[in-house]
Protein backbone atom coordinates (compact mmCIF):
# COMPACT_ATOMS: atom_id res chain seq x y z
CA UNK A 1 0.00 0.00 0.00
CA UNK A 2 2.66 2.46 1.01
CA UNK A 3 5.02 1.36 -1.73
CA UNK A 4 2.35 2.05 -4.31
CA UNK A 5 1.61 5.42 -2.77
CA UNK A 6 5.23 6.46 -2.89
CA UNK A 7 5.75 5.18 -6.41
CA UNK A 8 3.04 7.51 -7.59
CA UNK A 9 4.34 10.48 -5.66
CA UNK A 10 7.37 12.14 -7.24
CA UNK A 11 7.93 14.37 -4.22
CA UNK A 12 8.91 11.26 -2.29
CA UNK A 13 11.90 10.29 -4.38
CA UNK A 14 14.61 11.33 -1.91
CA UNK A 15 13.02 9.86 1.21
CA UNK A 16 11.42 6.82 -0.37
CA UNK A 17 13.71 4.22 1.14
CA UNK A 18 13.60 5.61 4.66
CA UNK A 19 9.83 5.62 4.66
CA UNK A 20 9.59 2.19 3.10
CA UNK A 21 11.80 0.65 5.75
CA UNK A 22 9.89 2.51 8.44
CA UNK A 23 6.65 0.94 7.42
CA UNK A 24 7.84 -2.59 6.81
CA UNK A 25 10.93 -3.14 8.87
CA UNK A 26 10.00 -2.40 12.48
CA UNK A 27 8.02 -5.47 13.49
CA UNK A 28 4.31 -6.07 13.42
CA UNK A 29 1.84 -3.24 13.57
CA UNK A 30 -0.07 -2.42 16.71
CA UNK A 31 -3.74 -2.05 15.76
CA UNK A 32 -5.96 0.49 17.43
CA UNK A 33 -9.75 0.62 17.36
CA UNK A 34 -11.08 4.02 16.57
CA UNK A 35 -14.24 5.70 15.32
CA UNK A 36 -13.83 8.41 12.69
CA UNK A 37 -16.60 10.71 11.50
CA UNK A 38 -15.80 11.89 8.00
CA UNK A 39 -18.12 14.05 5.89
CA UNK A 40 -20.99 13.10 8.18
CA UNK A 41 -20.40 9.35 7.95
CA UNK A 42 -19.18 7.29 10.90
CA UNK A 43 -16.49 4.65 10.32
CA UNK A 44 -15.55 1.99 12.89
CA UNK A 45 -11.94 1.16 12.13
CA UNK A 46 -9.25 -1.17 13.37
CA UNK A 47 -6.08 0.36 11.98
CA UNK A 48 -2.32 0.44 12.47
CA UNK A 49 -1.63 2.98 15.24
CA UNK A 50 1.01 4.57 12.99
CA UNK A 51 -1.51 5.66 10.37
CA UNK A 52 -1.90 9.38 10.02
CA UNK A 53 -5.31 10.86 9.33
CA UNK A 54 -4.07 11.55 5.78
CA UNK A 55 -3.14 7.92 5.04
CA UNK A 56 -6.35 6.71 6.65
CA UNK A 57 -8.50 9.00 4.52
CA UNK A 58 -6.73 8.01 1.32
CA UNK A 59 -5.83 4.36 1.75
CA UNK A 60 -8.41 3.03 4.20
CA UNK A 61 -11.47 5.12 3.32
CA UNK A 62 -10.61 5.70 -0.35
CA UNK A 63 -11.03 9.47 -0.07
CA UNK A 64 -8.17 10.41 -2.37
CA UNK A 65 -9.23 14.04 -2.75
CA UNK A 66 -6.96 14.86 0.17
CA UNK A 67 -3.45 15.04 -1.31
CA UNK A 68 -0.09 13.92 0.05
CA UNK A 69 2.54 16.49 -0.85
CA UNK A 70 5.49 16.73 1.53
CA UNK A 71 4.05 14.53 4.31
CA UNK A 72 5.91 16.65 6.86
CA UNK A 73 3.74 19.69 7.45
CA UNK A 74 5.40 22.02 4.98
CA UNK A 75 3.07 22.26 1.97
CA UNK A 76 -0.59 22.24 3.08
CA UNK A 77 -1.80 19.86 0.33
CA UNK A 78 -3.24 17.55 3.01
CA UNK A 79 -5.33 20.27 4.68
CA UNK A 80 -8.69 19.05 6.02
CA UNK A 81 -11.20 20.61 8.41
CA UNK A 82 -11.46 19.00 11.86
CA UNK A 83 -14.08 20.34 14.28
CA UNK A 84 -14.44 23.46 12.09
CA UNK A 85 -10.68 24.21 12.11
CA UNK A 86 -8.27 23.65 9.23
CA UNK A 87 -5.46 21.26 10.13
CA UNK A 88 -2.74 19.22 8.41
CA UNK A 89 -3.87 15.61 8.14
CA UNK A 90 -0.28 14.41 7.63
CA UNK A 91 0.80 15.50 11.13
CA UNK A 92 -2.02 13.97 13.13
CA UNK A 93 -2.54 10.29 13.90
CA UNK A 94 -5.93 8.97 12.83
CA UNK A 95 -6.51 7.54 16.31
CA UNK A 96 -6.01 10.98 17.84
CA UNK A 97 -9.10 12.20 15.97
CA UNK A 98 -11.64 9.88 17.51
CA UNK A 99 -14.96 11.61 18.06
CA UNK A 100 -13.97 14.62 15.97
CA UNK A 101 -15.77 15.84 12.86
CA UNK A 102 -13.60 15.60 9.75
CA UNK A 103 -14.51 17.35 6.49
CA UNK A 104 -12.56 16.62 3.31
CA UNK A 105 -12.92 18.10 -0.16
CA UNK A 106 -15.36 15.27 -0.98
CA UNK A 107 -17.69 16.55 1.74
CA UNK A 108 -17.77 20.20 0.75
CA UNK A 109 -20.53 20.26 -1.87
CA UNK A 110 -24.18 19.77 -0.90
CA UNK A 111 -26.64 17.85 -3.09
CA UNK A 112 -24.36 18.17 -6.08
CA UNK A 113 -24.06 21.95 -5.67
CA UNK A 114 -20.49 23.20 -5.50
CA UNK A 115 -19.51 25.05 -2.35
CA UNK A 116 -19.16 28.78 -3.16
CA UNK A 117 -15.38 28.49 -2.71
CA UNK A 118 -15.19 25.63 -5.21
CA UNK A 119 -17.23 27.71 -7.67
CA UNK A 120 -14.96 30.72 -7.05
CA UNK A 121 -11.81 28.67 -7.76
CA UNK A 122 -13.38 27.60 -11.08
CA UNK A 123 -14.55 31.11 -11.91
CA UNK A 124 -11.19 32.74 -11.05
CA UNK A 125 -9.08 29.93 -12.52
CA UNK A 126 -7.42 29.41 -9.14
CA UNK A 127 -5.29 26.43 -10.17
CA UNK A 128 -3.21 24.87 -12.88
CA UNK A 129 -2.22 21.26 -12.17
CA UNK A 130 -4.77 20.98 -9.35
CA UNK A 131 -2.68 18.98 -6.90
CA UNK A 132 -2.74 21.59 -4.13
CA UNK A 133 -6.32 22.63 -4.91
CA UNK A 134 -8.31 20.52 -2.41
CA UNK A 135 -6.09 21.82 0.39
CA UNK A 136 -6.25 25.37 -0.97
CA UNK A 137 -10.05 25.30 -1.12
CA UNK A 138 -10.53 23.89 2.39
CA UNK A 139 -8.01 26.40 3.73
CA UNK A 140 -9.79 29.21 1.89
CA UNK A 141 -13.16 28.17 3.33
CA UNK A 142 -11.68 28.48 6.82
CA UNK A 143 -9.94 31.75 5.95
CA UNK A 144 -13.34 33.27 5.17
CA UNK A 145 -14.78 31.93 8.44
CA UNK A 146 -11.83 33.36 10.38
CA UNK A 147 -12.21 36.77 8.75
CA UNK A 148 -15.93 36.77 9.56
CA UNK A 149 -14.99 35.91 13.17
CA UNK A 150 -12.78 39.03 13.10
CA UNK A 151 -9.58 37.35 14.30
CA UNK A 152 -6.21 38.95 13.48
CA UNK A 153 -3.28 37.56 11.48
CA UNK A 154 0.44 38.30 11.56
CA UNK A 155 -0.01 41.25 9.18
CA UNK A 156 -2.94 42.82 11.04
CA UNK A 157 -1.65 46.21 12.13
CA UNK A 158 -2.95 45.91 15.68
CA UNK A 159 -4.04 42.55 17.11
CA UNK A 160 -6.48 44.42 19.35
CA UNK A 161 -8.47 45.41 16.26
CA UNK A 162 -11.23 43.29 14.73
CA UNK A 163 -10.71 42.69 11.02
CA UNK A 164 -13.59 42.71 8.55
CA UNK A 165 -14.03 41.46 5.02
CA UNK A 166 -14.73 44.90 3.53
CA UNK A 167 -11.33 46.34 4.46
CA UNK A 168 -9.27 43.16 4.30
CA UNK A 169 -6.15 43.65 2.17
CA UNK A 170 -4.69 41.19 -0.31
CA UNK A 171 -1.67 41.04 2.00
CA UNK A 172 -4.01 39.69 4.69
CA UNK A 173 -5.40 37.02 2.36
CA UNK A 174 -1.88 35.99 1.32
CA UNK A 175 -0.69 35.75 4.93
CA UNK A 176 -3.75 33.76 5.98
CA UNK A 177 -3.29 31.36 3.03
CA UNK A 178 0.49 31.05 3.43
CA UNK A 179 0.23 27.47 4.71
CA UNK A 180 -0.79 26.26 1.26
CA UNK A 181 1.96 26.17 -1.33
CA UNK A 182 1.22 26.14 -5.07
CA UNK A 183 4.15 25.18 -7.28
CA UNK A 184 2.25 26.30 -10.38
CA UNK A 185 2.10 29.77 -8.87
CA UNK A 186 -1.65 30.25 -9.12
CA UNK A 187 -1.54 32.60 -6.14
CA UNK A 188 -3.02 35.75 -7.75
CA UNK A 189 -6.09 33.82 -8.87
CA UNK A 190 -6.38 32.04 -5.52
CA UNK A 191 -6.39 35.44 -3.80
CA UNK A 192 -9.09 36.53 -6.28
CA UNK A 193 -11.20 33.48 -5.47
CA UNK A 194 -10.99 34.11 -1.72
CA UNK A 195 -11.79 37.78 -2.33
CA UNK A 196 -14.83 36.82 -4.41
CA UNK A 197 -16.31 34.67 -1.63
CA UNK A 198 -15.44 37.27 1.03
CA UNK A 199 -17.26 39.96 -0.96
CA UNK A 200 -20.31 37.78 -1.58
CA UNK A 201 -20.81 36.62 2.00
CA UNK B 1 8.11 4.92 12.01
CA UNK B 2 8.49 2.28 14.73
CA UNK B 3 5.46 0.55 16.17
CA UNK B 4 3.86 1.89 19.32
CA UNK B 5 0.81 1.52 21.51
CA UNK B 6 -1.66 4.39 21.31
CA UNK B 7 -3.32 5.29 24.61
CA UNK B 8 -5.95 7.79 25.60
CA UNK B 9 -5.71 8.90 29.23
CA UNK B 10 -8.70 9.63 31.46
CA UNK B 11 -7.04 12.64 33.09
CA UNK B 12 -3.77 14.47 33.67
CA UNK B 13 -2.64 12.30 36.59
CA UNK B 14 -3.45 9.11 34.71
CA UNK B 15 -1.54 10.38 31.67
CA UNK B 16 1.47 11.22 33.84
CA UNK B 17 1.29 7.73 35.34
CA UNK B 18 1.06 6.05 31.94
CA UNK B 19 4.22 7.80 30.72
CA UNK B 20 6.13 7.58 34.02
CA UNK B 21 5.71 3.79 34.13
CA UNK B 22 7.44 3.25 30.75
CA UNK B 23 10.84 4.73 29.88
CA UNK B 24 9.91 4.63 26.18
CA UNK B 25 6.54 6.38 26.51
CA UNK B 26 5.83 9.93 25.37
CA UNK B 27 2.99 12.42 25.62
CA UNK B 28 1.21 13.30 22.37
CA UNK B 29 -0.64 16.61 21.99
CA UNK B 30 -1.09 18.37 18.64
CA UNK B 31 1.41 16.09 16.92
CA UNK B 32 3.17 18.81 14.93
CA UNK B 33 6.50 17.95 16.58
CA UNK B 34 6.10 14.35 17.72
CA UNK B 35 4.42 12.83 14.63
CA UNK B 36 6.85 14.73 12.39
CA UNK B 37 9.92 13.45 14.26
CA UNK B 38 8.53 9.90 14.52
CA UNK B 39 8.25 9.77 10.73
CA UNK B 40 11.97 10.47 10.36
CA UNK B 41 12.88 8.06 13.18
CA UNK B 42 14.33 10.78 15.41
CA UNK B 43 11.78 9.94 18.12
CA UNK B 44 10.84 6.29 18.62
CA UNK B 45 8.36 6.02 21.51
CA UNK B 46 6.96 2.55 22.31
CA UNK B 47 3.84 4.12 23.83
CA UNK B 48 2.10 7.34 22.89
CA UNK B 49 -0.31 8.88 25.39
CA UNK B 50 -2.79 11.41 23.98
CA UNK B 51 -3.09 14.36 26.37
CA UNK B 52 -5.51 16.61 24.51
CA UNK B 53 -7.77 16.36 27.55
CA UNK B 54 -10.91 18.46 28.19
CA UNK B 55 -9.54 19.41 31.62
CA UNK B 56 -6.42 20.96 30.04
CA UNK B 57 -8.19 22.86 27.26
CA UNK B 58 -9.46 26.12 28.73
CA UNK B 59 -8.12 29.64 29.18
CA UNK B 60 -9.03 31.02 32.60
CA UNK B 61 -9.04 34.79 32.91
CA UNK B 62 -8.30 36.24 36.35
CA UNK B 63 -7.62 39.76 37.62
CA UNK B 64 -3.85 39.25 37.64
CA UNK B 65 -3.41 37.32 34.43
CA UNK B 66 -4.43 34.25 32.47
CA UNK B 67 -4.03 30.54 33.12
CA UNK B 68 -3.67 28.69 29.85
CA UNK B 69 -4.50 24.98 29.77
CA UNK B 70 -1.65 22.90 28.34
CA UNK B 71 -3.82 21.57 25.50
CA UNK B 72 -5.12 24.98 24.40
CA UNK B 73 -4.09 25.45 20.79
CA UNK B 74 -1.81 28.24 19.62
CA UNK B 75 -4.70 29.70 17.61
CA UNK B 76 -7.10 29.71 20.55
CA UNK B 77 -4.54 31.57 22.63
CA UNK B 78 -3.52 34.09 19.95
CA UNK B 79 -7.15 34.84 19.03
CA UNK B 80 -8.49 35.06 22.60
CA UNK B 81 -10.00 38.54 23.11
CA UNK B 82 -8.39 39.07 26.53
CA UNK B 83 -4.96 37.97 25.28
CA UNK B 84 -5.22 40.34 22.31
CA UNK B 85 -6.31 43.18 24.58
CA UNK B 86 -4.10 42.69 27.64
CA UNK B 87 -1.15 40.67 26.26
CA UNK B 88 -0.86 41.70 22.60
CA UNK B 89 2.85 40.75 22.64
CA UNK B 90 1.83 37.12 23.15
CA UNK B 91 -0.70 37.20 20.29
CA UNK B 92 1.83 38.86 17.98
CA UNK B 93 4.52 36.31 18.77
CA UNK B 94 2.23 33.33 18.18
CA UNK B 95 0.76 34.74 14.95
CA UNK B 96 4.26 35.28 13.56
CA UNK B 97 5.02 31.56 13.75
CA UNK B 98 4.01 28.66 11.47
CA UNK B 99 0.62 28.78 9.68
CA UNK B 100 -3.01 28.77 10.72
CA UNK B 101 -3.25 25.00 10.10
CA UNK B 102 -0.29 24.31 12.37
CA UNK B 103 -1.38 26.82 15.02
CA UNK B 104 -4.82 25.14 15.02
CA UNK B 105 -3.15 21.83 15.90
CA UNK B 106 -0.13 22.75 18.01
CA UNK B 107 -0.83 23.14 21.71
CA UNK B 108 0.69 25.70 24.04
CA UNK B 109 2.56 23.08 26.09
CA UNK B 110 3.68 21.44 22.85
CA UNK B 111 5.03 24.77 21.63
CA UNK B 112 7.05 25.11 24.85
CA UNK B 113 8.37 21.56 24.40
CA UNK B 114 8.99 21.72 20.64
CA UNK B 115 12.33 20.39 19.48
CA UNK B 116 14.98 22.24 17.51
CA UNK B 117 14.78 22.50 13.72
CA UNK B 118 18.54 21.88 13.39
CA UNK B 119 18.80 19.73 10.24
CA UNK B 120 21.46 17.54 11.88
CA UNK B 121 19.10 16.80 14.76
CA UNK B 122 16.43 15.80 12.25
CA UNK B 123 18.75 13.51 10.23
CA UNK B 124 19.45 10.18 11.94
CA UNK B 125 22.55 9.71 9.77
CA UNK B 126 24.19 12.86 11.16
CA UNK B 127 26.05 13.27 14.44
CA UNK B 128 24.04 15.11 17.06
CA UNK B 129 24.73 15.28 20.80
CA UNK B 130 21.16 16.37 21.41
CA UNK B 131 19.68 13.32 19.69
CA UNK B 132 22.43 10.85 20.61
CA UNK B 133 24.61 12.00 23.53
CA UNK B 134 28.33 11.76 22.81
CA UNK B 135 27.98 11.30 19.05
CA UNK B 136 29.34 14.77 18.20
CA UNK B 137 27.83 17.81 16.52
CA UNK B 138 27.85 18.05 12.72
CA UNK B 139 26.52 21.60 12.90
CA UNK B 140 29.72 23.05 14.43
CA UNK B 141 31.62 22.78 11.14
CA UNK B 142 28.67 22.09 8.87
CA UNK B 143 26.08 24.38 7.29
CA UNK B 144 25.22 26.50 10.31
CA UNK B 145 23.59 29.61 8.86
CA UNK B 146 20.45 29.09 10.94
CA UNK B 147 22.22 28.23 14.15
CA UNK B 148 22.49 30.02 17.46
CA UNK B 149 25.08 32.58 18.57
CA UNK B 150 23.94 32.90 22.21
CA UNK B 151 23.94 30.14 24.82
CA UNK B 152 26.02 27.86 22.62
CA UNK B 153 28.58 25.26 23.70
CA UNK B 154 31.19 23.08 22.02
CA UNK B 155 28.60 20.32 22.01
CA UNK B 156 25.56 22.00 20.46
CA UNK B 157 24.60 25.22 18.68
CA UNK B 158 20.99 24.33 17.84
CA UNK B 159 18.54 27.24 17.80
CA UNK B 160 15.40 27.13 19.92
CA UNK B 161 12.69 27.60 17.27
CA UNK B 162 9.76 29.06 19.22
CA UNK B 163 8.48 32.62 18.85
CA UNK B 164 5.82 32.19 21.54
CA UNK B 165 8.42 31.15 24.12
CA UNK B 166 10.34 34.41 23.63
CA UNK B 167 7.19 36.37 24.51
CA UNK B 168 6.51 34.09 27.48
CA UNK B 169 10.05 34.59 28.76
CA UNK B 170 9.60 38.36 28.61
CA UNK B 171 6.17 38.16 30.26
CA UNK B 172 7.52 36.16 33.24
CA UNK B 173 5.26 33.17 32.63
CA UNK B 174 5.20 30.18 34.95
CA UNK B 175 4.89 26.56 33.83
CA UNK B 176 2.76 24.33 36.08
CA UNK B 177 3.19 20.56 36.10
CA UNK B 178 1.83 17.42 37.70
CA UNK B 179 3.36 13.99 38.31
CA UNK B 180 1.84 10.53 38.61
CA UNK B 181 1.78 10.75 42.43
CA UNK B 182 -0.21 13.98 42.22
CA UNK B 183 2.72 16.29 43.09
CA UNK B 184 2.27 19.65 41.41
CA UNK B 185 4.92 22.37 41.02
CA UNK B 186 5.46 25.58 39.11
CA UNK B 187 8.64 26.42 37.20
CA UNK B 188 9.55 30.03 36.32
CA UNK B 189 9.83 30.30 32.53
CA UNK B 190 13.44 31.44 32.73
CA UNK B 191 14.40 28.19 34.46
CA UNK B 192 12.39 25.88 32.22
CA UNK B 193 14.65 25.58 29.15
CA UNK B 194 18.29 24.52 29.55
CA UNK B 195 21.25 25.80 27.55
CA UNK B 196 23.09 22.82 26.00
CA UNK B 197 26.38 23.04 27.95
CA UNK B 198 27.85 19.55 28.32
CA UNK B 199 24.42 17.90 28.23
CA UNK B 200 22.58 19.08 25.09
CA UNK B 201 20.13 16.17 25.40
CA UNK B 202 18.76 17.70 28.63
CA UNK B 203 16.49 20.35 27.13
CA UNK B 204 13.95 21.17 29.82
CA UNK B 205 13.47 21.01 33.59
CA UNK B 206 10.92 18.19 33.46
CA UNK B 207 11.25 14.66 34.84
CA UNK B 208 10.12 11.75 32.66
CA UNK B 209 6.36 11.49 33.04
CA UNK B 210 5.97 15.01 34.42
CA UNK B 211 3.07 16.62 32.55
CA UNK B 212 2.51 20.33 31.95
CA UNK B 213 -1.02 21.18 33.09
CA UNK B 214 -1.14 24.93 32.51
CA UNK B 215 0.90 28.08 32.04
CA UNK B 216 0.22 31.26 34.01
CA UNK B 217 0.98 34.58 32.32
CA UNK B 218 0.59 37.75 34.42
CA UNK B 219 -0.67 40.89 32.70
CA UNK B 220 1.70 43.74 32.05
CA UNK B 221 0.87 46.79 34.18
CA UNK B 222 -1.30 49.36 32.38
CA UNK B 223 0.43 51.69 29.94
CA UNK B 224 3.26 49.35 28.96
CA UNK B 225 4.30 49.41 25.33
CA UNK B 226 5.34 46.15 23.70
CA UNK B 227 6.25 44.76 20.32
CA UNK B 228 7.30 41.46 18.76
CA UNK B 229 9.52 41.80 15.70
CA UNK B 230 10.57 38.77 13.68
CA UNK B 231 13.07 38.82 10.80
CA UNK B 232 13.20 35.84 8.46
CA UNK B 233 14.09 34.65 4.98
CA UNK B 234 10.52 34.88 3.66
CA UNK B 235 7.52 36.93 4.71
CA UNK B 236 5.48 34.10 6.19
CA UNK B 237 5.71 30.50 7.37
CA UNK B 238 9.39 30.59 8.28
CA UNK B 239 11.47 30.37 11.43
CA UNK B 240 13.18 33.50 12.73
CA UNK B 241 16.71 34.50 11.77
CA UNK B 242 16.36 36.98 14.61
CA UNK B 243 13.39 38.02 16.71
CA UNK B 244 12.95 40.47 19.55
CA UNK B 245 10.16 40.74 22.12
CA UNK B 246 10.31 44.11 23.88
CA UNK B 247 8.39 45.88 26.62
CA UNK B 248 8.87 49.54 27.49
CA UNK B 249 7.65 51.48 30.51
CA UNK B 250 8.07 55.17 29.63
CA UNK B 251 7.84 58.29 31.73
CA UNK B 252 7.68 60.92 29.01
CA UNK B 253 10.74 60.08 26.94
CA UNK B 254 12.61 58.45 29.81
CA UNK B 255 12.71 54.70 30.26
CA UNK B 256 11.46 53.61 33.69
CA UNK B 257 11.96 49.91 32.85
CA UNK B 258 12.51 47.74 29.79
CA UNK B 259 12.31 44.07 28.98
CA UNK B 260 14.05 42.28 26.10
CA UNK B 261 13.65 38.73 24.83
CA UNK B 262 15.45 37.23 21.84
CA UNK B 263 14.59 34.40 19.46
CA UNK B 264 16.17 32.78 16.42
CA UNK B 265 19.69 33.37 17.70
CA UNK B 266 19.86 31.43 20.96
CA UNK B 267 19.80 27.83 22.15
CA UNK B 268 16.94 28.61 24.51
CA UNK B 269 14.29 31.35 24.71
CA UNK B 270 16.58 34.23 25.63
CA UNK B 271 16.09 37.03 28.14
CA UNK B 272 18.71 39.79 27.90
CA UNK B 273 18.54 41.08 31.47
CA UNK B 274 21.86 43.02 31.37
CA UNK B 275 20.61 44.96 28.36
CA UNK B 276 17.31 45.61 30.13
CA UNK B 277 19.14 47.08 33.12
CA UNK B 278 21.27 49.56 31.20
CA UNK B 279 18.15 51.04 29.63
CA UNK B 280 16.67 52.00 33.00
CA UNK B 281 16.70 55.79 33.46
CA UNK B 282 17.96 56.53 29.93
CA UNK B 283 16.19 58.57 27.29
CA UNK B 284 14.36 56.28 24.85
CA UNK B 285 16.60 57.09 21.87
CA UNK B 286 17.83 54.80 19.09
CA UNK B 287 21.30 55.36 20.55
CA UNK B 288 20.27 53.95 23.89
CA UNK B 289 18.60 50.99 22.18
CA UNK B 290 21.80 50.37 20.20
CA UNK B 291 23.81 50.31 23.44
CA UNK B 292 21.39 47.78 24.87
CA UNK B 293 21.67 45.72 21.69
CA UNK B 294 25.48 45.74 21.90
CA UNK B 295 25.24 44.50 25.46
CA UNK B 296 22.67 41.82 24.59
CA UNK B 297 24.97 40.37 21.93
CA UNK B 298 28.25 40.88 23.81
CA UNK B 299 28.63 37.18 24.50
CA UNK B 300 27.69 36.04 20.99
CA UNK B 301 29.82 33.32 19.38
CA UNK B 302 29.53 32.86 15.61
CA UNK B 303 30.50 29.88 13.44
CA UNK B 304 31.28 29.90 9.73
CA UNK B 305 27.88 30.86 8.30
CA UNK B 306 25.88 32.55 11.06
CA UNK B 307 28.00 35.61 11.89
CA UNK B 308 25.52 37.87 10.10
CA UNK B 309 22.98 37.10 12.81
CA UNK B 310 24.87 39.16 15.38
CA UNK B 311 24.44 42.47 13.55
CA UNK B 312 20.98 41.43 12.33
CA UNK B 313 19.89 40.77 15.92
CA UNK B 314 21.22 44.14 17.09
CA UNK B 315 19.30 45.97 14.39
CA UNK B 316 16.19 43.89 15.16
CA UNK B 317 16.42 44.95 18.81
CA UNK B 318 16.79 48.66 17.97
CA UNK B 319 13.89 48.50 15.50
CA UNK B 320 11.61 46.61 17.93
CA UNK B 321 12.24 49.11 20.75
CA UNK B 322 11.74 52.05 18.38
CA UNK B 323 8.41 50.65 17.16
CA UNK B 324 7.26 50.13 20.75
CA UNK B 325 8.37 53.65 21.70
CA UNK B 326 6.58 55.26 18.75
CA UNK B 327 3.36 53.24 19.05
CA UNK B 328 0.22 54.83 20.33
CA UNK B 329 -0.75 53.27 23.65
Amino acid sequence: MFDLLQTYNPIYSRRKFVLRSNHSGSGSSDPVNTTLRVNGRTHELSIDSRLTLLDTLRDVLGLTGTKKGCDQGACGACTVIVDSQRVLSCLTLAAANEGRDVVTIEGLSTNGELHPMQAAFLHCDGFQCGYCTPGQILSAVCTVQEVHAGVPSHVTRDVRQTVDSATLTDEEIRERMSGNLCRCGAYPNIVAAVRQVLSAS
Amino acid sequence: MNTFTFQQAAGAKEAAGAVASRPGAMFLAGGTTLVDLMKVDVLRPDTVVDVRLPGLSSIDVTERGIAIGAAVTNSELAWHPVVRDRLPLLSEAILSGATTQIRNMATVAGNILQRTRCPYFRDVHASCNRRQPGSGCDALDGFNRGHAVLGVSDHCIATHPSDMCVAMAVLDAEVHTIRANGTARSIPFGQFHKAPGNTPHVEVALAHGELITHIVVPYLPAGRRSHFLKVRDRASYEFALAAAAVVLDLDGDTIRAARLGLGGIATRPWRATDAERILTGRKATDDAFRKAAEMALAGAVAREHNGFKIELAKRTIVRAFAIARDARV
